[in-house]
């Protein structure tokens, strides 16, 4: 009895469930309903079924329930063969009302409009970039072989079509609002999953050939991209953003942009003009980049010149050292002033470079073995021995000098450091460093890292020329 | 997935057929008594064994079949580079044929009770067998050395994959061989292995057909 | 008439001598069932406890939890893995089928006690390498339970050094184990039915045993097959399934293979494989239905066919897991539409358990509380399965908290409540005591309630989009903190499932040493394992004559009978004779 009763309680109280519950899909952005009223007729349906077959279920035991006394003896009824061909043929119709819809809305999503035009979307562990086809409206084409610092998507620099291709080295893509387009997907490394929640769509990447999706945007907003197909260790960091805007935005934005044949032409650092643009780095950093902590300014020699430049830039962009709890930041921000363009920051990127490198003193001691267990994680992407990799967007941390690397840690895990919207990789980190749950935590691995190698970096990717 | 598909509905065929003369549609409840239980008036059940033996070799198929469904799935892909298969892969056949022909002359002689041939027939057997593998290991060093190593190519290494699998069951063959051989030389009677004998000639035959179809795979592709 | 079944014929028992014989290298199914049960069962433990480190995370993830990224991966696939194959796949069929197969279809023993017994050795060792895997250098594979190359082979996972070729080397293992154990469960059920056990005349736990059985034998290979060319890509470098990719920064020397290929392989034989696990807990709910509602199943022959039909659907609609993995998008069409089909017998499985209940005189017992559990869970997973089996309805869901929580519903807590429900229905025959009710009362409610609290909420996080195989949610706008309240409630329900097993495992083990003594067929079933000459059997199982099976395995509440239950061993009566 009480089993009955509580079975139409959980009906009900799973009914009431769903309709008070908040969580429900996300608003949707995109041209398929039809995918929403597939869901909402699946919903229905199975819903019905779901309350039915239960209260059935339970009037069943409340009716037929042993009362002590074998009273009611059970009916003999090996079975109904109308009965239960009935029942098939009613759950085949109930089944083909579901299928039906879907088979067709599946068809429009297979088949692509012919006016859609195309952009590409690439995944690698663990972070998105992005193609758009030029003026001439067509993607140049790709191969693994051809990836390197310099040409991080691979395009293929001999094709005509793919010198006005706009390489997007951001996670950041902006799109321009009701037309329609067909997402090319592909990875450079291992199974992706292109998904934004309100575009309801979604599809793998998978190395060695091209997906694909399609859909028309129809909001104006900001959408995340979601990696939903695990792809390593910082899967659940792999996050980009779509921007819907309207055409004239999404016109500027894409005038901003740099071409293939604009990106191989960038010319190399020079460390000779960086050297006179290094003076007032000196000040504080020292001549030689070995770092004053009674100043708060980290070691800048051997680390790479591809991190040196991303994060001067980002102290001129305002995206580093503009929290208001970031009181080292704020005081470096300004002092970038002095570098003028972009050109300025790679000269004087190339000539930290060039420092020679030194052994540091460390200050901070905790349990290296402890600390060589949590490194793992870390490890995976700054390297085992701490080398830092271009490919991961990480920096070198071995020779780096702890107090530095500490308070690092303290801004990200406080969300000083990594949340503006446009540190690409900051929140990555923001994320990562919570697995460091305490001061010992940091303390432990930071010992562990003090033991790291510091010989000159002699990794390839690392110690490229940007 | 074409060959896996194609074998899984000829098993469910199969299965369904052999279900099918197990009355699966009457109404069991409307039969009562022994009577209906015909197995053993028509002696429908053979020895144990036997039927162990034909269910594994259903998965033992299985595992070939997907195998090839594999392969060819893998040989539609861009980077293929069929493989020159060294041409002692043909004597290598013949001697597999030979030891099939020697375990079934074996297990003919032994149903005659004839111990002296089935001695010969049993040692020719493992003779043959133990030559093919062999033949099989010189074959994969022709090919090595013909630049066609695991690496290579993917055709290369399904090679490998094959051969070498159909030579490990061959290995499992060849073990029940030897407990059987040294039950003859340790003069059992002849009753008491026929069934032995019988189930590696079973095997025997089956490990000869999966040869051929993987050769001819090879061979063609 | 003395007679000698021919399943008794040339079947030489090695009857056991010391301890030794008797209770470890045994050869008896009934020893060997318990040996599995009981590993099963304590590498099952293990995966509860890494799903609790992981719930810990996603709950509190900065104040309770204990684990790194790492480590959640690792307890991710590590959970999975042990869950599917090492518990459900081995208690169902290696400890359940080999215990109740000989009895209930009146055989002594499997045919090959021999290999019986190898077979549980070698599923050990496959454990014991499982096991192995969280004490090597990067600890166990953290590629999720699917495996999917490249990123199970490659740096950036963790275990891609030495835990992903345990894992891999420890499912070969299992997989001869198991074809050792399968081969004896299909021989025996063809070969060893005792006089008058016609097929239609077995009970459904023996067909959805026998069936599985079957799917498992055809399908495991597949898991074989990737798992043997996967690892000749790991150690070896081949390139079966690698691509060229560059990884890290760094050109692969890989190239041309493709990592579809290797879903296709795993599917064909991960979908069997979720009836390899429902088609066992099918046919022992359908007894356990009978038996305590007192009355026939309904629609038996239905259910047969359902179980036959269902277990060759099964492989022809695996790659309804891949409709978002880049696959031809056209193969869409045909694996939704084989997959809504069998949905088809399913519900008429489910229509049938119902229907046994109508009418029925149902007795509310322990067994019988887990079994209308399962029905309510099974309703509930079966539907949203038509959600991720309907292709385009798929797109938003997949790879969310809603997949999650459907396989949860329909492989985890469905099996699991008919895994109870069984444990509680046979304990007076495998230990010749009674349970204690009371206790087994209050495991029910809580286990049920309990996971229903856990999974219910969790499809609406699947709904909203939360993404499975996360580690932490920080800085997805679109997920509201009231998502991750949300989150905490349930890992707050799942830690107090878990403990409340706590009071299935005393019950078990005081039960076991002091329960009162078990009548031979307590709940008056007719099935031929109630028939023993002794409780608990002992070795060969029945007496000097096996016993002749007369009628079906489902009469309850016949008319004209003087009991409500008519064992099958009982002759025709004058009636039926007559009636003929």
């Amino acid at each position: 009895m009480l089993v009955a009763i509580v079975l139409i309680l959980l009906v009900v109280g799973s009914v009431a469930f769903h309709f008070l519950s908040p969580w429900w899909f996300t608003p949707l952005a995109s041209n398929w309903g039809a995918i929403d009223d597939t869901i909402s007729i699946t919903f229905w349906v199975t819903g019905a079924v779901f309350i039915a077959i239960n209260l059935f279920m339970a009037y069943a035991i409340i009716r037929y329930r042993n009362r002590g006394d074998n009273s009611q003896p059970a009916k003999y009824e090996p079975e109904n063969m109308k009965l239960e061909v009935w029942l098939t043929v009613l759950t085949a119709i109930g089944v083909a009302a579901m299928l039906a819809p879907g088979l067709y809305v599946w068809n429009e999503f297979v088949n692509v409009p012919e006016e859609a035009w195309e952009f590409e979307a690439v995944g690698e562990q663990w972070r998105w970039t992005f193609r758009l086809p030029g003026k001439d409206d067509k993607l140049g084409t790709s191969d693994p072989t051809f990836v390197n610092i310099d040409n991080p998507l691979g395009v293929n620099p001999n094709d005509p079509n793919g010198q006005d291709d706009l390489i997007i080295t951001s996670n950041i893509v902006h799109i321009p609002i009701d037309k329609p387009v067909k997402v090319l997907l592909r990875s450079k490394d291992v199974l992706h999953d292109f998904a934004v929640a309100q575009f309801r769509v979604k599809m793998d990447l998978v190395p060695g050939l091209v997906s694909y999706l399609w859909f028309t945007p129809t909001r104006v907003g900001t959408y995340e991209i979601l990696c939903e197909e695990l792809c390593g260790l910082a899967h659940f960091t792999m996050r980009g953003r779509v921007v819907v805007d309207d055409q004239e935005d999404f016109e500027a934005w894409r005038d901003s942009q740099m071409t293939f044949a604009e990106s191989q032409q960038i010319a190399p650092g020079d460390p000779v003009a960086g050297q006179s643009l290094y003076a007032v780095c000196a000040a504080c950093h020292g001549a030689n980049g070995e770092g004053n902590v009674a100043l708060n300014s980290p070691k800048l020699s051997g680390q790479a010149d591809w991190y040196i430049h991303r994060q001067i830039s980002y102290f001129k962009q305002g995206i580093r050292g503009a929290h208001e709890d970031d009181v080292y930041g704020k005081q470096m921000a300004p002092m970038v002033a002095v570098l003028a363009d972009d050109a300025a920051i790679r000269n004087v990127s190339a000539y930290i470079k060039t420092l020679p490198e030194h052994p540091v003193d460390y200050s901070v001691t905790g349990d290296i073995d402890r600390g060589r267990k949590l490194y793992v994680t870390c490890g995976t992407c700054h390297g085992l021995n701490g080398q830092g990799n271009y490919a991961l967007n990480s920096p070198r941390l071995s020779g780096q000098e702890d107090w530095y690397l500490k308070r690092q840690l303290h801004n990200f895990r406080q969300g000083i450091r990594g949340k503006h919207p446009h540190d690409l990789f900051g929140q990555q980190m923001v994320s990562m460093s919570r697995m460091l749950r305490n001061e010992k935590d940091v303390n432990d691995v930071l010992a562990y890292i003090n033991t790291l190698s510091i010989e000159p970096l002699t990794n390839q990717i690392a110690d490229a020329s940007l | 997935m074409i060959t896996i598909i194609i074998f899984i509905f000829v098993s469910v065929g199969i299965s369904y057929w052999w279900l099918l003369r197990q009355r699966v549609l009457e109404k069991p409840w409307l039969v009562t008594g022994t009577d209906t239980d015909t197995r053993e008036d028509i002696g429908r059940t053979p020895p144990a064994a036997r039927t162990g033996l034909i269910v594994f070799l259903a998965v033992v198929t299985s595992v070939f079949s997907l195998f090839i469904s594999a392969y060819f799935m893998r040989m539609e892909l861009n980077d293929w580079r069929p493989v020159d298969e060294p041409g002692l892969l043909w004597f290598n056949t013949l001697l597999l044929i030979m030891g099939s022909l020697s375990i079934h002359w074996c297990s003919r002689a032994a149903e005659d009770l004839n111990v002296k041939t089935v001695k010969i027939t049993l040692l020719a057997t493992g003779l043959f067998t133990g030559g093919f593998i062999l033949g099989q290991l010189i074959a994969w060093q022709q090919l090595n050395e013909a630049g066609y190593g695991l690496r290579s190519n993917p055709a290369s290494a399904f090679f490998y994959l094959f051969t070498g699998l159909h030579g490990l069951h061959l290995l499992g063959g060849l073990w029940v061989w030897s407990k059987t051989s040294i039950r003859v030389l340790a003069g059992a009677e002849l009753e008491q292995i026929q069934l032995s004998v019988e189930l590696c000639r079973n095997y025997w035959h089956y490990l000869l057909v999966v040869w051929i179809v993987l050769f001819a795979l090879l061979l063609s592709t | 008439m003395a007679y000698v079944a021919l399943a008794d014929r040339g079947q030489v028992l090695s009857h056991p001598k010391s301890f030794i014989t008797k209770y470890i290298w045994s050869q008896d199914h009934k020893v060997i069932a318990i040996q599995y049960s009981l590993i099963a069962v304590a590498v099952g433990v293990v995966a509860l406890i890494l799903s609790l480190g992981m719930r810990l995370q996603l709950g509190f993830p900065d104040t309770l939890s204990i684990i790194d990224p790492s480590e959640y991966m690792q307890f991710v696939t590590m959970h999975g893995m042990i869950m599917v194959i090492y518990l459900l796949t081995a208690l169902f069929l290696g400890g359940f089928g080999n215990y109740l197969i000989p009895l209930m279809i009146g055989a002594r023993d499997m045919v090959f006690p021999y290999m019986n017994m190898l077979s549980v050795w070698v599923y050990l060792v496959s454990v014991i390498i499982l096991m192995a895997s969280f004490f090597v250098p990067g600890g166990p594979t953290g590629a999720g339970w699917t495996l999917y190359p490249p990123q199970a082979i490659l740096f950036g996972t963790p275990g891609a050094s030495w835990g992903i070729i345990l894992m891999l080397v420890s499912l070969a293992v299992f997989i001869v184990a198991f074809t050792m154990g399968g081969l004896n469960y299909v021989t025996t059920v063809l070969q060893a039915r005792t006089r008058g056990m016609t097929m239609m005349r077995m009970p459904l736990t023996v067909w959805g045993i026998f069936t599985a059985t079957i799917l498992g034998l055809l399908a495991f290979p597949a898991l074989l097959v990737s798992a043997i060319m996967m690892l000749f890509d790991r150690l070896l470098g081949t390139s079966f399934f690698m691509p060229a990719i560059v990884s890290m920064g760094e050109l692969s020397e890989t190239g041309g293979g493709s990592p579809i290929l290797f879903q296709h392989l795993f599917w064909f034989f991960g979908h069997p494989e979720v009836y390899i696990v429902a088609l066992p807990a099918f046919g022992i709910v359908s007894d356990l239905l009978s038996v305590h509602a007192r009355k026939n199943i309904f629609g038996y022959r239905m259910m047969v066919w359902a179980i036959v039909g269902i277990g060759g659907l099964s492989f022809v609609v695996w790659a309804h897991h891949m409709y978002v993995s880049g696959m031809n998008p056209y193969f869409g069409f045909f694996f939704a539409t084989t997959t809504l089909i069998i949905a088809v017998p399913t519900a008429i499985k489910v229509y049938n358990w119902v229907l046994t209940l109508w009418q029925g005189d149902i007795h509310l017992t322990v067994p019988m509380l887990f079994a209308i559990g399962f029905i309510f869970t099974f309703i509930h997973g079966g539907l949203t399965g038509i959600f991720l089996g309907n292709v385009v309805v798929d797109l938003p869901l997949s790879d969310t908290y809603f997949v999650v929580a459907h396989f949860h519903m329909v492989m985890g807590v469905s099996p699991i409540l008919v895994i109870f429900g069984a444990i509680y229905h046979w304990f007076p025959k495998v230990t010749g005591r009674m349970f204690n009710d009371t206790l087994g009362k209050f495991h029910f409610w809580l286990t049920f309630l309990g996971t229903y609290s856990i999974y219910l909420p969790m499809h609406y996080l699947g709904f909203l989009g939360v993404p499975r195989r996360y580690y932490a949610f920080e800085g997805i706008d679109f997920i509201p903190e009231s998502a991750m309240t949300l989150n905490s409630g349930i890992t707050v329900a799942a830690i107090f499932v878990a403990v409340t097993q706590i009071l299935f495992f005393i019950n078990m083990f005081w039960s076991t040493f002091r329960g009162p003594k078990a009548d031979p067929n307590p709940w008056n079933a007719t099935s031929l394992e109630w028939f023993t000459p002794q409780t608990p059997p002992i070795h060969g199982n029945w007496g000097p004559e096996l016993p002749q099976v007369y009628r079906w395995a489902y009469e309850y509440s016949a008319p004209g009978a003087d009991k409500d239950f008519t064992p099958q061993t009982d002759p025709p009566t004058d009636a039926e004779i007559a009636a003929r």
